[in-house]
């Protein structure tokens, strides 16, 4: 019985938080884009706290509208299929060493097994809806979702060359036993990761940033109310999906920065950089605290200085459960660093996509199909022969992978240098 | 306990999702049914323990080669209006036939029924089921894997150059 109660209980958690979550990442989406655009947030909703729930709100109280010539019930089925995807692949991540609902050997393959499946959500909640509009857009949207989940699978292969293993919980420990987080030692098969997550997650937002028929996102026009909503849910669920992918397979996972270093306080068994998290949290209060008190507003001033209280209780608990057993320490900083991480993953995400303008799709797969897939392959192939040349020679492995991501940056140069002719004339005209 | 009913509940998934498969008339629901057919039988994977081959049937049939069913169901408008014609000529040939083979495999389920006995599930399974696949298909077998390889790559050439050339 304890093998089922266990993971019931940690499954039960996910399911309860990530929706929660997907909230946190929309008030973030909302907030950062109207600072980086140089304008205050919308002016609708005040505090920019309310505004998942007001948008929700507004998505469930509207009529629940079926396009009279739909298929109801894969028009009711599509939405779920796409959530359930997402849902399913957190099932194997592993957030901290103690956290995780299963580690099956295939973990990594896992999560992009199912994730394959997602297109089935994308192209039958089009198809169901039977309008013109839908059909063409899921059919261009799921043709995306494929190219890009070849160029992030590309990307993550290059750092299973390291790791030798599929199971996430592995994948993290043998960064520990390699000395390095794999995206130094394969910065190129990040990137790749990076780019093709890009475009993955941003098939779903509340408002549509490209031109309504043009859009990825039409395949949900014909969706309205819950059913919007589910959509909409599964699209930020893959926002935190893919940074806790790029967490574990190239940013070290639960590890904290360092984490070869195992000095300890003399005296005790206290690790020297276990004292790291408190400090940040410590920092993150200090830096509200200061904000706070600028503020003239008197409700935001409150909300401010609450904020930085709760910094500080945090920094306190992750201060006290040193004193605690060594397995719950290392299972309460284990976590701290993963969620520290895949927020800085989200925060790159946003950051990048709100720099650059939306591009258009044709765009997208020129730079899909012309470069990266090409890049993401030899960097897999000089990863490969890097790893090989430093088990046979000895060599250290620092140096062989600095000298494959060089060569593959020298590849990537000339590609981009030598476009094919219809390339090169569409460049001179100036399109 | 639990593995025999999750089993049963797998296996009833399973078939009667493949009999509605074959008696929607509605094309692109018969692709969907087939879709959870095959997601059940690797469920079914899933519970032998052999998770490589579980995420595989995932992987390429649910996810690579059902996609493909259904982009070509979509884009090419094969379904005639009204849905496909509910008696016809071939359908008795294929009724015939079903039966006949049916009655041939029962036969030959009840001839051999007393050497079908599987041999005892060995206690400890190797759970590093992917690495031994992968072993034998770099060590043993790398010749045919190889040669698939290069089938394959040539079909995916020749697609697209036959693509090409129509357009």
């Amino acid at each position: 019985m304890q093998t089922y109660v266990l993971p019931a209980i940690y499954a039960v958690i996910v399911i309860l938080a990530l929706p929660l979550l997907a909230g946190c990442v929309l008030i973030a989406e909302r907030q950062f884009r109207a600072y980086l655009q140089g304008r205050g947030n919308s002016e609708a909703v005040k505090p920019g706290l309310w505004e998942p729930i007001t948008e929700v709100t507004k998505l469930l109280m509207e009529e629940d509208a079926i396009p009279s010539k739909a298929d109801p019930v894969v028009l009711w089925a599509a939405p779920v299929v796409s959530l359930m995807v997402v849902l399913l692949a957190f099932s194997v991540m592993p957030i901290g060493p103690a956290f995780h609902l299963a580690d099956p050997n295939i973990g990594l393959l896992f999560i992009f097994g199912i994730g394959s499946l997602a297109v089935h959500g994308v192209v039958l909640g089009g198809w169901a809806s039977n309008t013109q509009n839908s059909m063409t857009s899921a059919l261009g949207a799921a043709a995306q979702l494929i190219v890009y989940g070849a160029v992030t699978i590309l990307g993550v292969l290059s750092a299973l060359l390291l790791s030798g293993s599929l199971s996430m919980k592995e994948i993290a420990q043998a960064q520990l036993e390699r000395g390095q987080w794999f995206i130094f030692y394969v910065p190129v098969g990040f990137a790749a990761y990076f780019l093709g997550s890009l475009r993955i997650t941003t098939s779903a937002s509340f408002d549509s940033a490209s031109p309504g028929n043009e859009s990825d996102k039409a395949f949900i026009s014909a969706y309205r109310g819950f059913r919007r909503c589910l959509y909409l849910l599964a699209g930020y669920m893959n926002v935190i999906l893919v940074a806790c992918i790029a967490t574990t397979v190239f940013l070290g996972g639960w590890l904290r920065p360092l984490a070869g270093y195992r000095d300890r306080f003399p005296g005790t068994s206290v690790e020297l950089l276990d004292v790291l998290p408190a400090m940040v949290m410590m920092g993150a209060g200090i830096y509200f605290f200061w904000r706070a008190r600028r503020l003239t507003v008197n409700i935001r001033r409150t909300g401010g200085f609450l904020v930085a209280g709760l910094c500080v209780v945090a920094a306190a608990l992750l201060l006290g459960v040193l004193f605690t057993s060594e397995g719950f320490m290392q299972g309460v900083h284990g976590a701290f660093w993963f969620v520290l991480k895949a927020c800085a993953y989200i925060y790159f995400v946003f950051w990048f996509r709100f720099e650059f303008l939306p591009a258009h799709r044709d765009m997208l797969s020129r730079l899909e199909w012309r470069m990266l897939i090409p890049v993401a392959l030899v960097n897999l192939i000089t990863a490969a022969v890097a790893i090989l040349t430093s088990q046979d020679t000895g060599l250290p492995m620092r140096l062989t992978t600095l000298l494959a991501t060089a060569a593959t940056l020298g590849v990537a140069w000339w590609l981009f240098k030598n476009p094919p002719e219809e390339l090169a004339a569409m460049r001179a005209g100036g399109e | 306990m639990l593995n025999t009913l999750f089993f049963y509940f797998l296996s009833a998934i399973a078939v009667g999702s493949a009999i509605l498969m074959v008696t929607r008339r509605n094309i692109a629901h018969a692709a969907i049914f087939l879709v959870t057919a095959l997601l059940a039988t690797a469920g079914i994977f899933l519970q032998l323990q052999s998770e490589f081959l579980f995420i595989v049937q995932v992987f390429l049939y649910a996810g690579g080669i059902m996609v493909l069913f259904v982009f070509a169901i979509m884009l090419l408008h094969l379904e005639p209006a009204g849905g496909l014609p509910k008696f016809s000529r071939p359908q008795i040939v294929a009724v015939t036939l079903t039966l006949v083979l049916g009655a041939q495999i029962l036969y030959a389920v009840f001839v051999g029924r007393s050497s079908l006995r599987l041999p005892a599930l060995q206690g400890n399974i190797s759970p590093q089921n992917t690495e031994a696949v992968g072993d034998a298909l770099f060590h043993q077998f790398i010749v045919p894997f190889e040669i698939a390889s290069v089938l394959l790559l040539v079909a995916m050439i020749g697609a697209a150059v036959m693509a090409k050339r129509r357009v």
